[in-house]
C-alpha cells in the first residue's frame, strides 16, 4: 500500500498513486460487501436451522444451487426475471418444508452426527440430480441489474454488486421484521428457544421447524440467484459459497443471526482485501488465509464474535 | 462372561483366517480394494477415537492422511528409504503434528472445532502445491510398488495386502487396549462430562491433545500405507472430500466402536461402486440415498445396530442374571 507521507507536492505522482490506491481499496471493499451479502444470506440460513435443531445443514448451498437451476428453467420458459425470482422463492420454500418433513423428521431423534450425515447425503443428491437434469455444462445466468457500471468520482462500482447488496439488505430487513413483529415469527423463535414450553402453550413445534427449513431454503435461493451471474451456473456453484458461509456463521457466532450476517460481510471483505493486497497469496491461497484469520479470531473468542456462551448446569 | 470372551477371540481369529485366505481367491484388483478398506479402517479408527470416544469433531482428518502419505512418499522418493521404515516415521510425525494442532483446538468446541479442522483440510492441497520443490506440485510423486521380501512368491499387490492387514491388526489391538483401559475410560469420561472427569482427577487438556495426537498418528499411518499401495501421491487426492468421506465412514460404521471402523471402511470403499452400477447417470444421488437410508434404519451406525440386536437377543438371559442389559448406546463401547 502507498504511504501517505508526501503532502508538500514534491512527488505528485506518488500523491496520485495514493488516490488511486484509495479508489481501488474502496472498490475492493464494495465488491467484498457484495459477495459478503451472499455469504451472509447462506450463513443466516445455516444459523436458523442450527438454532432450531442444533444441526448444521451441509446441503444448504446445494439446495440453493438447485433453486437457482429452477429459476434458470423458468426464465428459459419465458418468464420475466422478477416473476421467475418470486416463483423460485415459493418453490424453494415448499421444497425446504418438504425436505424437513420427509428427510429430516424421521431422524430427529438420532445423534447429531447422524443427522449431519443425512444432510451430507442431501448434498450429494442435490448435486448429482442437478448434474443429471441440467448437465454439468456451465450456463450463463442473467443479472436483473443494468450491465453499465456505476461511477462515483473515480470509483467504479459494478451495478450488479450494488444491486446484490440492495437485495440482500431488503431480505434481511424483511426477515428482521418478520421475526420481530409477527406472531408467527415469535412462535418460531419460541419453538427454537424452548421447544417444551412452546409446545405447552400450543405452538406446533414440528411445523415451526419445517417453516424454518423453508425460510432457510428461501435465503439460500436468493443467494444462489444473486451469485450465479458472477460465477456462471453449474452444479458446483455453491461449494465455495457454502464454505465461506460456514466460516461466516462461525465467526459471527452460530447462536446469533445478526452476528452471522455481519460475519458474512466481514468474510467477504477480508477475502477480497487479502486477495488484492497480500501478493504472495494471490488467488491460490486466499481461501486458506481467510479461514486462517477466522481461526485466529476464534482462538481469541471461541464462541464467535457475537455468540453467547452456553451456560450448562453441571 | 468368560464364554463370551472366548467366543469373541475365536470369531476374530476366524475372521483373520478368512482375511489371510483372500489372496488365494481374489484378483489383484479386488485385493487392492481390500487393502484400501484396511487403510480406511485404520484412518477411521483414528477419527473414531477423536470424534466417537472423545467427542471432538474433526472434519479435517484428510489433512493428517495427506501428511502421512507425503512423508512416506518423499522419504521413498528422495532418500530411498525402504517403505517399511517410512510408515512408523509418518505415524510419529503425525502424532507430533496432531498433538500440536490439538493444543489450540482445546479452546474450540463442537462446531468451532469442526470449522478449524475443516479449514485445515481445505488448506492442505493448496499448501502441498505451494511447496512444489518437495512435493512435485500438482503432478504429485510417482512411486513403485515394493516387491515381496525373503523370496516370498507373492506379487506386489498380494504382499502389500498382507502388510496393510498386519498393520491393521497391530493398530487395532493397540487401539482396543488403549480404549478399554484406564486411559480409554478417561477419554470417554471427558466426552460425557468433562467437568466431572476433571473433578475425578483427569487432566482434560492433556488427554484431549494426546487423543488428537494418537488419532492423527493412526490416520497418518493409513496415509503412509496408501502411498505404497496406490504408488502415487498427488495433492488433489487429499481434498476436503477425503475428510468428509472418513467422517461418513466413521458415523455409518458406528461412532465409539472399534469394529465400526471396519464396517465404515467397507461402506466407503464399496457402496460408491455399487451406486455406480445401479445408475451410471447419477451415481452420487444413489449414494446419497444410501446414506440417508442407512442413517434412517441405523441411527447408531452398523456397529450400533449389531449391538442392539445382540442386546435384544441376550436380554432375557441377562435379566435372569439380575442386571440391566440395556445400557444407553451412546455410552457403551465395543
Amino acid at each position: 500500500m502507498g504511504r501517505p507521507t508526501c503532502c508538500d507536492g514534491t512527488t505528485p505522482s506518488a500523491a496520485r498513486t495514493w488516490g488511486t490506491e484509495l479508489d481501488i481499496f474502496i472498490q475492493q471493499v464494495v465488491s467484498g460487501l457484495a459477495t459478503g451479502g451472499i455469504y451472509a444470506s447462506v450463513a443466516l440460513a445455516l444459523v436458523m436451522i442450527y438454532q432450531a435443531t442444533d444441526v448444521v445443514n451441509f446441503a444448504q448451498g446445494e439446495m440453493a444451487m438447485f433453486a437457482t437451476y429452477v429459476c434458470w428453467s423458468l426464465l428459459n420458459a419465458g418468464m420475466p426475471y422478477w416473476g421467475a425470482f418470486l416463483a423460485t422463492l415459493g418453490i424453494a420454500f415448499v421444497g425446504g418444508v418438504v425436505i424437513e418433513r420427509v428427510v429430516i423428521r424421521p431422524v430427529e431423534q438420532a445423534p447429531i452426527l447422524s443427522i449431519v450425515i443425512v444432510t451430507l447425503g442431501l448434498l450429494v443428491i442435490c448435486n448429482s440430480l442437478a448434474g443429471w437434469i441440467w448437465t454439468y455444462v456451465q450456463k450463463p445466468f442473467p443479472s436483473p441489474f443494468p450491465s453499465k457500471p456505476f461511477k462515483a468520482g473515480n470509483i467504479v462500482f459494478g451495478a450488479h454488486d450494488l444491486g446484490q447488496i440492495g437485495v440482500t439488505l431488503v431480505v434481511l430487513v424483511c426477515i428482521y421484521l418478520f421475526f420481530r413483529f409477527t406472531p408467527l415469527g415469535l412462535a418460531m423463535r419460541a419453538a427454537a428457544h424452548n421447544p417444551v414450553s412452546s409446545r405447552l402453550v400450543g405452538i406446533r413445534v414440528g411445523w415451526m421447524l419445517a417453516l424454518g427449513w423453508g425460510l432457510a431454503a428461501v435465503f439460500g435461493a436468493v443467494a444462489g440467484m444473486m451469485v450465479a451471474p458472477n460465477l456462471t451456473l453449474e452444479p458446483n456453484l455453491m461449494g465455495g459459497v457454502q464454505i465461506y458461509a460456514f466460516a461466516a456463521a462461525t465467526l459471527g457466532g452460530f447462536t446469533s443471526p445478526g452476528g452471522a450476517v455481519l460475519g458474512g460481510f466481514i468474510v467477504g471483505v477480508v477475502e477480497n482485501l487479502v486477495g488484492t493486497y497480500v501478493s504472495f497469496i494471490g488467488t491460490e491461497l486466499k481461501f486458506t488465509v481467510a479461514l486462517a484469520m477466522i481461526i485466529v479470531v476464534l482462538l481469541v473468542k471461541p464462541t464467535g464474535l457475537f455468540g453467547r456462551t452456553v451456560v450448562k448446569r453441571v | 462372561m468368560i464364554a463370551s470372551r472366548a467366543l469373541r477371540v475365536v470369531g476374530l481369529l476366524a475372521l483373520l483366517a478368512v482375511a489371510c485366505a483372500l489372496p488365494l481367491v481374489l484378483s489383484n484388483f479386488r485385493l487392492f480394494q481390500f487393502s484400501q478398506v484396511y487403510i480406511y479402517a485404520i484412518a477411521i479408527l483414528g477419527l473414531n477415537m477423536l470424534t466417537g470416544y472423545n467427542g471432538q469433531f474433526s472434519l479435517g482428518h484428510g489433512a493428517f492422511y495427506a501428511v502421512g502419505a507425503y512423508v512416506s512418499a518423499i522419504m521413498m522418493d528422495r532418500w530411498n528409504v525402504p517403505y517399511g521404515w517410512t510408515i512408523p516415521v509418518a505415524g510419529v510425525l503425525c502424532l507430533v503434528v496432531g498433538f500440536l494442532f490439538g493444543l489450540p483446538a482445546l479452546r474450540l468446541e463442537g462446531l468451532y472445532l469442526a470449522l478449524a479442522t475443516f479449514s485445515l483440510a481445505l488448506a492442505v492441497p493448496q499448501i502441498l502445491k505451494y511447496f512444489e520443490h518437495w512435493t512435485g506440485g500438482s503432478q504429485g510423486i510417482v512411486l513403485s510398488k515394493p516387491n515381496a521380501p525373503f523370496g516370498l512368491r507373492l506379487n506386489p499387490d498380494q504382499w502389500l495386502y498382507f502388510v496393510t492387514l498386519a498393520t491393521l491388526v497391530v493398530l487395532f489391538w493397540m487401539g482396543a487396549n488403549l480404549l478399554r483401559g484406564r486411559v480409554g475410560r478417561a477419554i470417554v469420561a471427558i466426552r460425557d462430562n468433562h467437568i466431572a472427569a476433571e473433578a475425578m482427577g483427569v487432566n482434560s487438556a492433556l488427554y484431549k491433545s494426546l487423543v488428537f495426537g494418537v488419532s492423527a498418528a493412526y490416520t497418518g499411518v493409513a496415509g503412509a500405507l496408501s502411498a505404497s499401495v496406490i504408488a502415487y501421491v498427488a495433492p488433489d487426492s487429499f481434498n476436503v472430500f477425503l475428510s468428509v468421506t472418513l467422517l461418513i465412514g466413521s458415523v455409518i460404521g458406528g461412532l465409539a466402536s472399534i469394529s465400526g471402523a471396519v464396517f465404515g471402511a467397507l461402506f466407503i470403499q464399496f457402496v460408491p461402486n455399487w451406486a455406480q452400477d445401479i445408475s451410471k447417470a447419477a451415481p452420487w444421488a444413489i449414494f446419497g440415498v444410501f446414506l440417508i437410508v442407512f442413517m434412517y434404519v441405523m441411527p447408531f451406525g452398523i456397529a450400533g445396530a449389531i449391538r442392539l440386536l445382540w442386546i435384544r437377543a441376550t436380554r432375557s438371559r441377562a435379566q435372569q442374571e439380575g442386571r440391566s442389559a440395556v445400557p444407553s448406546q451412546a455410552h457403551t463401547t465395543t
